[in-house]
Parts: C-alpha cells; structure tokens; sequence
C-alpha cells in the first residue's frame, strides 16, 4: 500500500533565538497532516541543507527573525544547490518587510510568510506547490 | 561524471553503493512510503546487509534518549566507526502528521560525513512500525554504516517489537520517573540488554540503579538489608541458578548533557556484541528474526491476497452479519476464505 506523506523541514538558520512563531507553524503543519522535522536554532545552511537532503523532504521552511533575511536565504540556497536540492519547495516566515518580499520572489523563494499569516495559509500554499488536494 | 540517475531501482541501487546519500535518503522514502520501487530495492540490498551492529535505545519519553544517542554516536566517531541513527516519533493519532524533533539535539552531529540521521514517524500499525524500521536498517547497513542506533519513544508493544531488530537493546532510565513496579509493567526489563540510568546528576539515581539491581537480582550479596514493615531486615538470597555463562546486563550511570559515563556505555554495548558473536547467540538471534519476518510478511501476504480476492460487497455482508450477531467472525473468516479460495481451509 503506498502512503505517501508530506515532509516539511523546518529549521531556524542565523542567531536569533525566537522559535516560538518556527514551533506554532511545526504543529499547524502536524495538525495538518505532514510529517514535520523540526530541527532547532541556531542551524547553518550547510546543517540545513544536509539535513534537508537525509530526510528527504519535500519543503524547507526557514524561519528569520534577525532582519538577515536577504544574506541567509542565497546562502541556504546556495547550500541546497550544492546537495542537488534546488528543486525543493523553500518557504520563508518570519519579519520581512514588504519591499523584500518581491526580491526573495525572484531569488527563487516560492513563498513568503510575514506576521498575521494564519498557518491554513500555509497548509494551502504547500497543497498547491506540491499539487495535492488539500487534506 | 554524469548525475546518477535516482528514478529507477537499478540507478538508486548503484549510486548507493557509491555512497550517494540523496539515493540513500530516496532509497529510504520509497521504503516509507511503500511504493513498488520498495520490494525491489529491499531485494536489491538483502545480500549487502548484515554488517552492522544494531542498536536499539529505548525508555519513557523525557529520560534523554536523543541527548544519548548524540553522545554514543560521537564516541563511535571518535573511534571512526560510522553510525547511521534511525529516530523514532509517534504520528498523531488524530492528524496523521507527526512532529519529529530528535534531530535538535544530534546538532553535534551535522556536517560528518561519517553519521546518516534519518526521523520516521511511526504512521500506521505497530506491527507495521517494526519491520518499516527493520527494512530502513537494513538500507543503512547496506550502505555501509558499522553501527545502526534505533530510537524509539516510550515503551511498550512497539518497542518489543523493535528490539526483535536490534542486536543489543539499550534501556535508558531516569531518577524520578516511577518506581521499579513502572519499570516491570512496561516490560523493559527483558528485553534489555544494557542500561543506562541517565540524568545520573538527578537526586534518586542510585535509587533507580538500585531498583535496577534489584530487580535483576544482580549485585546483590548473599545477604542484604531490606525494609519490611518499616524494619531493617536481613534477607539471605538464594543461590543464583543463572547460566554462568549468560549475559548479565551492566548498568551504566550517564550524564548525556555532558557526555558522562557515555564511554562507559558504549563499551557495554561493544561488550554486548563481543559476547553475541563469541557466544554464537548472534546467529541464534538472526534465525529467530528471520523466522518472525518470514511469518509476519506471508501473515501480510496472505491477507492482502484473500482482500484483494474478495468481493467488496461479501466482506460488507459479512461485516454487517457480525455486527448484528447473525453470524459469529471465526465462521465469517471460514467463509471469506473459502469464497476466494485462496487457501484450502
């Protein structure tokens, strides 16, 4: 019997340690029915990226906090490219402010999430990036 | 160097052997998932398999257990054994998700090439949940890795389950969990090969590796002191009539925060498989888990060929007849077997 599920890696790349709003979206993404890996602070884009590539996920979510947005998310890209997960769906949450939102856009960022998002948005978004019905 | 090619069995299979680990981490997923790539795939590394040493760490949630494996794992590195980690998390029974947060603190372990951590949720059966683990064990110790450590969370059927898998069983503990009565209800003390009492700086950890002793009637001179009826009483134990020769399983105090008395543990663990291999209980133990695989996967064979032979409809009138007392389900099954005729019954 085939079951596939839905891996989501969250993880929190830079040093800012707020994990609260990273942990809120983990268990909305539970709730909803995906297997979610949570992988703490403090991580670099190279433990995300290898992380990303053990776990086989389908979504990384990368939580920022810092304001280091537009150096941290080309470099977690870059990391992913360097495993041969450029084709992963990459979401990004946290404070980013709205001239940034279109540059991460064109970054390749397929979603951006900014505070006062409900997480059914983001259930939805990950439904129709990866073509799935929602649950 | 052309991109392996990581669609087709024969392409997963050769990348990884070259030590591919995207093909590694696929091979596992279709595995999980129970696509048709998995069979072959299985079949395809069956015969690269039963190199590893597999280690099964188990206790109640809370007592540590990710925090230990990150230690062992590290003391293995430092001896250049590679070790794959197989960390398991309930699927929420209402959601089908699951949130797997073992990796938070194995961050000492990122960036070696010389670790694999995979997390799996447990998702359907338990049954089910012990041979997904068995099979992403064998992919792990087909792909190389000398130590395959299996976490698993909380005790119970599962996790007796699991232990079929591994070669040495690890029970981890903890100072104010419960007392040794929790310890015999949970059933952990035989199917543990070593233990390990951690957050052995907490106030009640002899108390816990005491209880541990005593349970085991291991350590305990011939006479003893025990309380009865609020007095000190002196007790003669009878003579041990164990094997001399049978395992007797050590017990370890570890503070795996700090990597404390971790050394120590590993090297029971080492012992524990020094012993297997020289007392021959290794073989023993690989019959027995082929001989329990053999019989639970013709168990799953068979019944998803009598449901795949039957109509819809006879199981629902069946069901229905059950239901209503119409008919009795030993009688349901006979029929449903007959009408299939899959087996002669």
């Amino acid at each position: 019997m085939t079951t596939r599920k839905v891996r989501v890696l969250v993880a929190k790349p830079g040093l800012d340690g707020h994990d609260r709003g990273a942990k809120v979206v983990a268990r909305a993404l539970r709730d909803a029915g995906f297997e979610v890996i949570y992988t703490g602070i403090r991580q670099t884009p190279d433990m995300i990226a290898e992380a990303a590539l053990q776990e086989d996920v389908d979504v990384v979510g990368l939580s920022i906090l810092s304001g280091a947005h537009m150096a941290l998310v080309p470099a977690v890209q870059k990391a992913l490219k360097k495993v041969g997960l450029e084709d992963v769906v990459l979401l990004v949450g946290g404070i980013i402010p709205d001239e940034d939102v279109e540059a991460l856009h064109k970054m390749g960022v397929q979603g951006v999430f900014g505070p006062g998002t409900s997480t059914q948005e983001i259930v939805d978004f990950i439904h129709q990036q990866l073509g799935l019905e929602p649950a | 160097m052309s991109s392996p090619d990581l669609e087709t069995v024969d392409g997963l299979l050769a990348a990884v052997e070259n030590g591919n680990r995207r093909a590694l981490a696929r091979i596992i997923s279709h595995i999980e998932n129970g696509t048709e790539l998995a069979r072959p795939l299985l079949a395809g590394l069956y015969a690269r398999g039963g190199r590893a040493h597999i280690i099964g760490v188990t206790g109640a949630p809370g007592t540590g257990k990710s925090t230990l494996v990150n230690a062992m794992t590290q003391i293995y590195r430092q001896r250049g054994i590679t070790v794959g980690v197989i960390a398991v998390d309930p699927t929420s029974p209402f959601s089908g998700g699951a949130l797997l947060g073992d990796r938070v603190r194995m961050r000492d372990l990122a960036g070696d090439p010389g670790v694999f951590i995979r997390s799996m949720a447990t998702r359907g059966s338990l049954g089910g949940l012990a041979q997904a683990t068995a099979d992403v064990a064998l992919v792990l110790d087909a792909a190389g890795f000398q130590r395959i450590i299996i976490e698993t969370v909380g005790v119970g059927q599962s996790e007796v389950e699991i232990a079929s898998t591994a070669h040495t069983t690890v029970v981890v503990e903890a100072p104010g969990l419960g007392d040794e009565v929790q310890a015999i209800k949970a059933g952990i003390l035989e199917i543990a090969d070593v233990f390990a009492v951690n957050k052995a700086d907490r106030e009640g950890a002899d108390r816990t590796v005491m209880a541990l002793k005593m349970m085991l009637s291991l350590g305990v001179p011939e006479k003893f002191q025990v309380m009865h009826h609020g007095r000190m009483l002196p007790v003669t134990m009878p003579a041990s009539d164990k094997d001399p020769e049978a395992w007797t399983p050590p017990i370890f105090k570890t503070i795996a925060t700090q990597s404390k008395g971790v050394t120590e543990l590993v090297d029971g663990i080492e012992a524990h498989r020094l012993y297997l291999e020289q007392s021959g209980a290794r073989l023993l133990r690989e019959r027995l888990r082929a001989a329990t695989e053999l019989r639970m996967l013709l168990r799953d064979a068979l019944l998803n060929r009598v449901l795949d032979n039957a109509a819809t409809e006879s199981i629902d009138a069946l069901v229905e007849a059950v239901a209503n007392r119409e008919l009795d389900p030993y009688t349901a099954v006979n029929r449903l077997i007959a009408e299939t005729g899959c087996i002669d019954s």
